[in-house]
């Protein structure tokens, strides 16, 4: 992978035209809404489809951070693990709103990044990486500890998806019905992070991940963009993690730990860290493979890592630049 | 006023004296050029006015205030603005991407996910004026990293150039330049000077450039400052020539 292909990034002075970007983009989106139609007939159905959306979604967010900050972060599930564990106590706990359960999920990691993140961001390369992982650590900890309020090792459970109210029409939540909720819901998060890439925010983050030395001496503060990236990837995290409880309705620890944040980056590294559409390819990828694998062998993890190594070898600009230009920082 | 005036100003690195008494001023306007052997202490003189790290004595006054403990981003915006001798561009982006996001950082939109129409339009109106200095025109889609040296430090001028800078820090801009991107980079030094008015000024091994553009010149040495005045007081200059410059000066200024 070149970097001049770094697609979203790049906008050329020269007017526009309708290219071949713009037609696959309709394509993948005319392919999502009609999923329920050709999905089946793959062998698969619409839980599968909610997941890869939910990973994607998470996965883009995270990329924002990844692959277009240059920021290593092996600690995203904690926000994720957050978003699920908030939508699920709020269920239980406050109202079976389902609309304010996402939300209170959402906000709950996203603060919990807010405020994690001042505390990494001025770390550099693989210490950035190692502070994430701590701090996933700590929440994994604390909710296998806490018995009382998030169940510890067993998870939580309790709240499952309660319908949605319009006025007076009430739609249930079916596997579907779910698919298009999640659908809606990663619409709006590409749209966020497609207008953030576009923006002087995402352009200096492009710009912090080539060269932080020549922003600061621009009289950047270069810690508030990797903190900014941060935090609108653990808000992203924290939506997708309150979506994976209500898709399984079950929130476990095991949303939280380091293995699943592995996970996350694994995604982007495999679809592609450059790219718009890299994380959502990479959650293509991993989530069927993760599906179709497990059926056959409990050993399907070596064909993920098998196909992650095949990636980056074939795609050293990928996680090798990256870490080339970490440490030149 | 001088814009910039260094008064008795030193610089230690443990036992070694970097620096030592160096009082010179800079008038706005001027191209300045200084000049020394290698580790005469020219690059440790950049460092201490962009405000990489403070002198271990004396004061250095940018337009009337002391400057001496003031970080580096608060001189950027007072109008100080450095290159490096290692080329500082951002390599995987194109030549637009760079000036644009100097733009944007410059207008202080680092953290805006939205701009305005009008706003978008201020920023395209900037770029196209950095551009228009730079004569970049016909590159402005090619990616930095795979361009020629001395083109990137074009783009390195034109992203300092995003500032508004009233004093120009330039380390030794035509280091490892073919002589077709060395007169391109004189030319640019001199226009930015005489058109634009921007105080500048360099570190330059190239005697011709420095004898050929610079008003005042500064000549160190050793960390000490040898001599100091315009083109013909520095060639005519005993010390300096004995010094330094010996043969190769008498040479250019024939």
């Amino acid at each position: 992978m070149n970097t001049a292909t770094d697609t979203t990034a790049v906008s050329m002075p020269a007017r526009r035209t309708i290219g071949g970007r713009e037609i696959a983009a309709v394509l993948i989106w005319l392919g999502l809404l009609l999923a329920p139609l050709w999905l089946p007939a793959l062998g698969g159905y619409m839980n599968l489809a909610s997941r890869v959306l939910i990973y994607a979604m998470v996965a883009t967010g995270l990329n924002l951070l990844l692959g277009y900050t240059g920021g290593l972060s092996f600690g995203h599930a904690a926000y994720f693990g957050l978003g699920a564990y908030g939508t699920g106590l709020f269920l239980i706990h406050v109202s079976n709103s389902l609309p304010l359960a996402i939300l209170a999920g959402t906000l709950l990691g996203g603060l919990a990044g807010i405020l994690v993140g001042p505390m990494v961001m001025r770390r550099k390369g693989i210490y950035f990486s190692m502070i994430t992982i701590a701090f996933g650590q700590m929440f994994y900890f604390i909710a296998v500890r806490w018995n009382s309020l998030t169940g510890g090792e067993d998870g939580l459970t309790g709240f499952s998806r309660v319908p949605l109210h319009f006025g007076s029409t009430t739609v249930d939540l079916g596997a579907t019905n779910f698919y298009y909720l999640v659908l809606g819901l990663f619409a709006l998060v590409m749209l966020i992070v497609w207008q953030i890439l576009r923006s002087p925010m995402g352009h200096t983050f492009v710009a912090t991940r080539e060269n932080p030395m020549r922003l600061r001496f621009l009289g950047v503060a270069v810690d508030r963009q990797i903190w900014a990236a941060f935090a609108i990837s653990t808000f992203i995290a924290a939506l997708a993690g309150s979506l994976n409880a209500l898709l399984t309705s079950f929130a476990s620890p095991d949303n939280l730990g380091w293995q699943l944040s592995g996970s996350f980056v694994v995604i982007c590294v495999l679809g592609g860290m450059r790219s718009f559409w890299g994380p959502f390819l990479g959650a293509i990828i991993y989530v069927a493979a993760q599906d179709y694998l497990s059926s056959a062998t409990q050993n399907w993890m070596t064909f993920i890592g098998l196909i992650f190594v095949l990636a980056v070898l074939f795609f050293p600009d990928g996680l090798l630049g990256f870490l080339k230009g970490r440490t030149r920082s | 006023m001088s814009l910039l005036e260094l008064t008795k100003v030193g610089r230690r690195f443990g036992a070694i004296q970097a620096l030592d008494d160096i009082s010179l001023t800079v008038e706005e306007g001027e191209l300045r050029a200084i000049i020394g052997p290698n580790g005469a202490g020219k690059t440790t003189l950049f460092n201490l006015i962009s405000g990489s790290f403070p002198p271990s004595e004396g004061q250095i006054r940018f337009d009337g205030q002391p400057i001496t403990a003031v970080n580096p981003d608060t001189l950027v915006r007072r109008g100080i603005i450095r290159t490096f001798q290692i080329t500082q561009v951002f390599l995987s982006l194109s030549v637009y991407q760079n000036l644009r996001v100097a733009v944007e950082t410059a207008m202080g939109l680092q953290l805006r996910p939205w701009i305005s129409r009008r706003t978008r339009a201020e920023v395209e109106a900037k770029v196209e004026e950095l551009v228009a200095v730079t004569r970049l025109g016909n590159k402005l889609d090619r990616i930095v990293g795979e361009m020629s040296h001395g083109d990137q430090r074009v783009v390195e001028i034109g992203i300092a150039l995003s500032r508004h800078p009233r004093l120009l820090l330039l380390d030794e801009p035509t280091a490892g330049m073919g002589e077709e991107e060395t007169h391109h980079m004189t030319d640019l030094i001199r226009r930015l000077n005489g058109d634009q008015g921007i105080t500048i000024v360099f570190v330059e091994h190239d005697m011709a450039i420095v004898f050929g553009i610079a008003d005042r010149i500064t000549v160190l040495d050793n960390g000490t400052m040898l001599a100091e005045g315009t083109a013909d007081e520095i060639a005519a200059n005993p010390r300096v020539q004995a010094a330094y410059l010996g043969s190769e000066l008498e040479e250019t200024a024939a």
